[in-house]
């Protein structure tokens, strides 16, 4: 039987996303074991994070400084604008180090039945940078879950009006996806959304 | 035969039972309890869903076992290759997830409808016709669904959109006109294909129900009818234009949320609701008939019957058995005595139900 500190930082880490009980008690004593090196390191490194952790006041991305090191990066597109529900899908959008622009992020998405509703999102801050000026694309990069899909139709009527080209992610086939293993609704989303070929 | 070599290991009241050498005909027979439907409501799950009792997982596994439970059985396609091994179940650990397996590998619930389609008729299912319109809709969407699994996500969709909208209709405030414009686009775009769905399948079923006589079964007449326009160009339009009434009801008047399936006993021009119990029950019959006739093109058919036979006169059960033996889904009925199957039995794989067991006796 362990401390009843032990037990704490334990049952801590269990509730980390992917974790749970057993694999925390193992993290524990792995990090017992290797006490001056992982462990102190572990522990300078969440204690710096939590001291200097902010979020970023232009995009809503969390990052160590505001503005964040995207939005304060002079080599991105200022004409670009991608708006994404969270932090998460930014992170993931600019691991793949394709989109160029700069970010915003809404926060969550719109449900009615979750009370979430447009002012509980970052959508007037979106439309200060809309009249701010300056930005000629803005990409939709919502989920493509029913509540995203409604999310990215009511700001793409919001900024109606705004001289700005206002863009979606593409639906339907996956890379690498085989035809004849998707299904009919993903199939007719890939038809729709078909292009000429370059 | 399609379906053999059936094993049924912790489910509901069956710690294992096993079922060889099945035949057109499979008759499972035992008193009230011993487990009869279990059987059937186990070769449900070779469909898509949530079986015949539309119960959860968890209810499915023996009490007092693991907590898991395991089904499966040796699907033959009569086409001279090797038959096909079909499983579904729980383990113990995640007794609310269903695993499937094809052939040994894991495979998606949906993957088991292009193997074999499985129709079922319960007597739970026999006030269907008096019921509420919100039951025959779920009804013919379970049709509807094996024909086409792309269904089932409109479905899902839409009733998410409606009730997102209803809760903008319903708040203290009068709701933002651009997230209504936002969801009835989700509501036109997922109610047009749902309606068109529905269509479809109740042409395709009053195609097949024509070919039928009206004697001894009486025949069914069946009426989609529209709760909303169907095209979703025009649903977008209506919803928008009647956004002033619907926040008065506070809830959303049009759509396929508000589909009818009317059903007229064919030759006397009679709504079914106001047919006797057993025309009603020969309707059922015959829409589950010419519903199983559609699912099993192209593919092996299995059909469910609980209890069937006790509600029919010796006329139209004979009727049932030449319409049974005629087609060619596999067939499995329940029953508390053999009698009512005499006509069948000589041909029948017989098996007596007695308290989660089964014992071959025929």
């Amino acid at each position: 039987m362990a401390s009843q500190e032990i037990e704490t930082l334990a049952s801590a880490l269990a509730r980390l996303p992917g974790l749970g009980p057993r694999s925390a008690r193992r993290a524990v004593l792995w990090l017992v074991k290797r006490r001056e090196t992982a462990l102190a390191q572990l522990v300078g490194a969440l204690v710096e994070v939590q001291e200097k952790l902010v979020e970023c006041a232009v995009c809503g991305n969390v990052d160590t400084r505001d503005p964040c090191g995207i939005c304060a990066d002079p080599r991105r597109d200022q004409r670009a604008l991608c708006v994404v529900e969270d932090v998460a899908d930014l992170w993931a959008l600019d691991r793949a180090k394709l989109f160029t622009g700069r970010y915003h992020v809404l926060g969550g998405r719109l449900s009615a039945l979750e009370g979430v509703r447009p002012e509980d999102l970052t959508i007037d801050k979106l439309i200060g940078r809309m009249e701010a000026g300056g930005i000629d694309e803005v990409v939709l990069a919502m989920n493509a879950t029913l509540e995203g899909q409604t999310t990215a139709h009511y700001i793409a009527e919001r900024l109606e009006g705004y001289p700005v080209r206002i863009t979606q992610l593409a639906h339907g086939l996956p890379v690498g996806g085989e035809l004849d293993y998707l299904d009919e609704g993903t199939l007719a989303q890939a038809l729709r959304a078909r292009r000429p070929m370059a | 035969m399609p379906i053999d070599r059936v094993t049924l290991s912790h489910f509901r009241n069956h710690t294992e039972s096993q079922l060889d050498g099945t035949r057109h005909f499979n008759l499972l027979v035992g008193e009230n309890g011993a487990g009869k439907t279990n059987v059937l409501e186990a070769l449900s799950l070779f469909a898509p869903g949530r079986g015949l009792r539309r119960a959860a997982l968890v209810e499915m596994a023996k009490s007092g076992g693991t907590g898991g439970f395991a089904v499966s059985a040796l699907l033959d396609c009569r086409d001279g290759s090797d038959p096909v091994r079909l499983g579904t179940g729980t383990r113990s650990d995640r007794p609310g997830r269903r695993l499937v397996q094809i052939n040994g590998a894991n495979a998606s619930a949906i993957g088991l409808g292009e193997w074999l389609a499985t129709s079922w008729l319960t007597p739970a299912m026999d006030g269907l016709f008096t019921d509420s319109a919100g039951a025959r809709r779920r009804y013919i969407d379970r049709l509807a669904l094996a024909l086409d699994p792309g269904h089932a996500r409109h479905a899902s969709r839409y009733e998410t959109a409606l009730r997102e909208r209803n809760r903008l209709l319903d708040g203290e405030m009068e709701p933002d006109s651009s997230w209504m414009d936002a969801v009835e686009t989700q509501l036109a775009s997922h109610g047009s294909s749902l309606a068109a769905g529905r269509a479809t399948l109740v042409e395709q079923l009053t195609s097949e129900l024509s070919l039928l006589p009206d004697h001894p079964f009486a025949r069914p007449a069946l009426t989609y009818v529209a709760g909303g326009p169907v095209e979703q160009g025009e649903l977008a339009r209506e919803l928008r234009l009647q956004r002033m009434r619907d926040r008065a009801a506070r809830r959303t008047l049009t759509g396929p949320h508000r589909d009818e399936l009317e059903v007229l006993m064919a030759g006397k021009q009679m709504p079914a609701a106001s047919c006797s119990t057993g025309e009603q029950k020969a309707m059922l019959i015959a829409i589950t008939l010419a519903h199983a006739e559609l699912a099993a093109r192209g593919r092996p058919g299995m059909l469910l019957l609980d209890e069937v036979a006790a509600h029919l006169d010796p006329v139209r059960r004979m009727a049932l058995f030449e319409r049974l033996r005629a087609g060619e889904a596999q067939v499995w009925m329940t029953g508390t005595e053999l009698a009512p199957f005499d006509a069948i039995a000589g041909e029948a794989a017989v098996w007596r139900v007695i308290s989660g067991r089964v014992e071959r006796a025929g």
